[in-house]
């Protein structure tokens, strides 16, 4: 009997290993394939990443406004997402009557999983439209001083893309920190309550802390989706290899670089160039990810493990 | 049992239910001012229902309810336009399970309350710090590291740090929901020497399922059973001579 068990044991562990030893087999591939693959374009440096020069006939690849598009659109989407996606987790937590909290959250997962091409439809036919004409001049003539809303307007353009990308983001990030606000135990609620705390009070001084891990996680889970976003951001950024000043004017980010034009990919360096910007995308999130994971632990740093139990 | 104004609290025909179940059955008890009340009884007697109704922590369970009266210095905490913020900063509560504040550190679980009331003045602020890990004979063990959280320490320092922040707000009377049940019995002396010092400010009342316990430290104790408050006196009369025979089966020891 007890060798039986112990047999079992050595198969599930050996299972085990081999599905987890392929994650990390795939990663090496992956890099291996970007890095042999972008050879080309990887000779030139930093300056893959630092200029702006895209020019065929002289074989020069440069990715920098891509990147810049990028950065900037999920930057967008994160100063607006993350507010309002906390907001909705704490909501669906703390707030909502809990005949109504399955439901809800029901639909908020149902929304992540909308197609982002659909959004990238809505994005175009519904808000960029409405954007354009009702809500940016009305954002220009109060915030025009700042430059990066000053000048033209632009039917597709960073902010619209930002925007977009926000509202695919909240869905994820809210339901990753609805989880980890209701994964607070209820002792702490109630410390804070004996205390005279009101409900919001009790949110800020314990519960939103406790979760704080699970916040930031979810908030990097969903940089990396805005970051990486590829149909909807290419259909809403405008497709221009720019770094203007304004953030209503069109421009072209790293994912959306290798949408629209790896197809036209016909010379070595070109396509390494392609190759090499996915290989700059995946680093980005890469770090990303790498920057979660520091932060959660220096945030969870002399906790108890018990008292995550 | 009526009340009277030489009571600190008063439950007055108290009733309490969880949705369609009752817990609580027309229970009436007057709570001493500076004493220690003992509420005893086998699980499920209502006696953990009884002290979160004192301080309005019963309606934060959903689809719960009460119907009667609870005076704490002869003012319904009930009646229309009590606040329950206030009343739970007038009657602080510990719980079963210690329950710091694990992102913040010793000094900050301490005046979290403080805090809370708007108190921000930095010097004031670590004096009663100090006063409180005093009082509940903590600083000496804690001093040297003030800045660690409150979760990294033992189960009951853990809990004597969650009796100073009850005390940090300076409350009259003070809860204690089986302070102990979770802690070694070195701890557990500790926590009862220091509630016996407690009662010279504080009017105290701790439930417990330790019989021992409630005969050191409790001047009055209350035996209830079934949602029932079947008797209540000094504890030397409930233990020695009580007047039901249930009190007397159950003290001792032959059932529970």
């Amino acid at each position: 009997m007890a060798r039986k068990f112990s047999k079992v044991d050595s198969i599930f562990r050996f299972l085990v290993l081999a599905v987890a030893s392929a994650i990390v087999v795939l990663t090496v591939i992956y890099f291996y394939v970007l890095i042999k693959d972008s050879a080309v374009t990887l000779r030139t440096g930093l300056a893959f990443i630092t200029g702006s020069t895209w020019n065929e006939e002289k074989g020069i690849f440069e990715v920098l406004p891509e990147l810049y598009g990028s950065v900037v659109t999920s930057a967008i989407a994160l100063l607006l997402g993350v507010p309002v996606s906390i907001g909705v987790a704490i909501f669906l937590s703390e707030q909502c009557p809990r005949r109504l909290r399955f439901p809800i959250s029901f639909l908020v997962e149902m929304l992540a999983a909308v197609p982002s091409v659909v959004y990238g439809l809505w994005g175009l036919i519904v808000l960029s439209p409405l954007l354009e004409y009702k809500v940016y001049p009305v954002a220009q003539s109060y915030l025009g001083f700042l430059p990066i809303f000053r000048g033209r307007i632009f039917g597709l353009n960073f902010m619209t893309a930002g925007i977009v990308l926000a509202i695919m983001m909240i869905p994820i990030v809210a339901s990753i920190s609805k989880d980890a606000l209701m994964a607070v135990p209820d002792s702490q609620r109630e410390a804070s309550y004996a205390l005279g705390a009101t409900r919001s009070e009790a949110v800020r001084m314990s519960v939103l802390k406790y979760a704080r891990p699970g916040i930031i996680a979810s908030v990097f889970i969903g940089f990396g989706r805005a970051f990486g976003e590829t149909m909807a951001v290419t259909m809403l950024i405008g497709g221009a290899p720019d770094i203007p000043k304004s953030l209503f004017y069109p421009g072209q980010t790293l994912a959306s670089l290798i949408a629209t034009s790896y197809a036209d990919a016909l010379t070595p360096a070109y396509r390494s160039a392609v190759i090499e910007a996915g290989l700059v995308l995946l680093l980005v999130s890469f770090l990303a990810n790498v920057a979660a994971r520091t932060w959660i632990v220096r945030v969870t740093k002399g906790r108890e493990a018990a008292s995550f139990a | 049992m009526s009340a009277s104004n030489e009571a600190k609290m008063n439950a007055v025909s108290l009733n309490a239910w969880y949705g369609a179940k009752q817990a609580l059955f027309n229970v009436s008890l007057d709570f001493v001012p500076n004493k220690v009340t003992a509420m005893i009884g086998p699980s499920g007697c209502g006696k953990s229902t009884l002290i979160r109704c004192l301080n309005r922590m019963h309606e934060l369970v959903p689809n719960t309810r009460i119907t009667g009266k609870v005076l704490l210095d002869d003012q319904d905490i009930y009646s229309q336009g009590s606040d329950p913020a206030d009343v739970r900063r007038r009657v602080g509560m510990v719980f079963q399970k210690p329950n710091p504040f694990p992102t913040m550190s010793i000094t900050d679980n301490v005046v979290a309350g403080l805090k809370l009331s708007g108190v921000r003045d930095k010097k004031r602020l670590t004096e009663v710090a100090r006063n409180m890990l005093e009082r509940v004979y903590l600083w000496e063990e804690v001093k040297d590291d003030l800045k660690r959280s409150g979760a990294s320490l033992s189960g009951g320092q853990q809990q004597r740090l969650c009796i100073a922040r009850a005390l940090a707000v300076e409350p009259e009377v003070i809860l204690m929901d089986e302070p102990c049940s979770a802690l070694d019995p070195i701890a557990t002396a500790k926590i009862e020497e220091l509630i016996a010092s407690l009662k010279e400010i504080y009017t105290v009342i701790i439930v417990t399922h330790n019989m021992q316990q409630a005969a050191r430290v409790a001047d009055y104790t209350a035996f209830m059973y079934l949602g029932e408050l079947v008797e209540y006196g000094e504890t030397s009369q409930v233990f020695e001579s009580p007047k039901q025979p249930l009190t007397e089966r159950y003290v001792t020891g032959k059932f529970g």
